[in-house]
């Protein structure tokens, strides 16, 4: 292949991307809306409520820690919604794909389009949240600035990891399992709203195994400055589970659409 | 023999879902500038036929090429010369009219102010510069499926695949579409369309194809297909009085006559006894009308119910 078409080849996923703005920027307003006024809402109540309960978490005021917790949550959260229903609907009601297919685009064009978007969804969602909590004193560090690439990377994984769901879905109702069996695990013990040493060592080794946890790790010390401990092993269990389920939705979605 | 005299060239080309073979070892050879039709009962093949035409569906056996490119090898090249007007339309409804053109343009790397006058070009022709800012909802099943076929032009191909292109449509809307096909004919490029109407067959393909359980039962212009298959005159006979006249008077003047339901249709070369002998019986309707190709169709496919 020449330089140029691979190129090519290399950006041909934007315009799926930029389908997907297109369409986000008719309701951008209340979205974004949603995007800050929900943190807002959360991190007032239960940083300040729970927040003169608990004090201190490991020398944190709970508010930051907890606003750290968010972000993670929140990226999660809105990369895999966005990947679940919103490429579900893309794909298999109102023939997007299928319409996309009849062009130069290639599945992979597709896939890596719609996980690029999750994430941004992700992202956007990441700093609305890091903004409101800048806005009540949440953010002690310029290294939180780090938060937006870690955030997109996240975005990246969760939406991977969603579209596995959405490759093999026959209906909208198949998502509760995902929903049920790994979003409110990870987000109930993954380090979004109280530390974890202080769980039986099984469940902390448990959580270990949740991408969420890792993502966590990693912001969380950027907002208070502290250095990030084990940033090679959050990096890499991330990357394993984003690299193995885009390669399996890949698969997966070619076998649903290639029959 | 020149390969871009052929849009698209298959040999032995053959599907199979498990132990069903749904395409068996078709031969297929469509013409640069042709209108080439795909005639089939539900079933018989022709929507695997043209996904594997796309690059969409892997074949099993045999060979295929179109617009010159082997298939699925190079399918994503010949996709840039492609249009392609699915069954289901496809639009996308969380655009309007021309927000949908514009966006399917950047699916084949196309954008800018050339973009923008095309997509005016095909608004004029599909008729829908009036609805240029529309919301997809608000479509009548005419106009989107003329939106349908102003997208599949967005990119100027050289070989449009339409999938039912007139189904559900008013007799109106069918002609407009017709008009607008020929037109695509007249600028030079290739249609292979599939349809269940035969009269919109006979009166836009140069040549069909009919299809029946994954094979290709006869191929040729609509006229060689009735004088293959068909004396020229049917004559379709029903009424109390029907026995009674094909006894005594029928039975020695047609050459071949086939009974379904209540209506006997006779075959013949010449139509003129026939109809002087019917007019003697004042209980008999009767309809004389030239051989056409749903009678071809049927004679080919059979006359049982696919479901």
């Amino acid at each position: 292949m020449n330089p140029q078409a691979s190129q090519q080849r290399l950006w041909r996923w934007y315009p799926v991307w930029k389908r997907n703005a297109l369409v986000w920027r008719k309701l951008a307003i209340p979205a974004l809306l949603g995007n800050i006024g929900e943190p807002l809402l959360y991190l007032v109540a239960l940083g300040f409520g729970l927040g003169a309960l608990v004090g201190n978490v490991h020398g944190t005021d709970y508010l930051t820690f907890i606003a750290s917790g968010f972000i993670c949550a929140s990226v999660m959260n809105t990369a895999s919604f966005e990947a679940i229903y919103s490429s579900y609907t893309r794909m298999a009601v109102q023939d997007t794909w299928t319409a996309m297919l009849y062009t130069p685009l290639e599945v992979e064009d597709i896939l890596i389009g719609e996980v690029m978007w999750a994430a941004t969804k992700g992202l956007l969602s990441a700093v609305a949240i890091l903004l409101v909590a800048l806005g009540l004193g949440a953010v002690h560090s310029w290294d939180a600035l780090w938060i937006l690439p870690v955030s997109l990377y996240t975005g990246v994984v969760f939406a991977s990891m969603a579209l596995v769901m959405t490759a093999i879905a026959r209906s909208y109702d198949f998502f509760m399992y995902y929903f049920t069996l790994a979003m409110t695990p990870m987000f109930l013990f993954g380090g979004v709203f109280f530390p974890l040493d202080g769980m039986p060592a099984s469940v902390q080794m448990a959580a270990q195994l949740l991408p969420l946890t890792h993502t966590v790790d990693i912001i969380r010390p950027l907002t208070t400055g502290a250095p990030v401990e084990n940033l090679p092993l959050h990096l890499a269990v991330l990357t394993l589970y984003g690299v193995a389920s885009y390669l399996l939705a890949l698969r997966l979605v070619r076998k649903r659409l290639h029959r | 023999m020149n390969p871009n005299q052929f849009a698209v060239l298959a040999h032995g080309l053959t599907k199979r879902y498990g132990e069903q073979t749904v395409v068996d070892a078709i031969e297929l050879a469509v013409h640069s500038g042709e209108c080439f039709g795909l005639l089939g009962p539900n079933g018989a093949g022709k929507t695997t036929t043209l996904r594997m035409l796309l690059g969409m569906t892997p074949y099993d056996g045999g060979e295929l090429t179109v617009l010159g490119h082997p298939i699925p090898r190079e399918a994503q090249v010949m996709r840039q010369r492609l249009g392609v007007v699915p069954q289901a339309d496809s639009l996308d409804p969380d655009f309007t009219v021309t927000e949908n053109l514009r966006v399917y343009a950047s699916y084949f790397g196309l954008g800018g102010e050339m973009v923008n006058k095309r997509i005016n070009e095909l608004l004029l022709f599909a008729s829908l510069e009036h609805k240029a800012d529309a919301t997809i909802g608000s479509l009548s099943g005419g106009m989107k499926r003329r939106l349908a076929l102003a997208r599949s032009l967005i990119n100027s191909p050289d070989l449009v695949i339409l999938d039912e292109p007139t189904t559900g449509l008013d007799p109106q809307a069918r002609q407009l579409i017709w008009q607008r096909l020929r037109e695509l004919l007249n600028e030079g490029r290739t249609l292979i369309l599939t349809t269940h109407y035969m009269d919109e067959a006979q009166r836009l393909c140069d040549r069909i194809a009919i299809m029946d359980h994954g094979r290709i039962l006869d191929t040729g212009s609509p006229n060689e297909l009735i004088q293959r298959h068909i004396e020229p005159h049917v004559v379709e006979v029903h009424g109390a009085a029907l026995d009674e006249w094909y006894a005594k008077a029928g039975k020695q003047l047609v050459i071949r006559a086939e009974r379904i339901g209540e209506t006997l249709f006779c075959y013949m070369q010449d139509d003129r006894e026939l109809v002087n002998s019917l007019c003697d019986y004042a209980g008999l309707q009767y309809l004389s009308r030239p051989a056409n190709i749903e009678d071809v169709f049927l004679k080919l496919t059979g006359r049982e119910l696919r479901e």
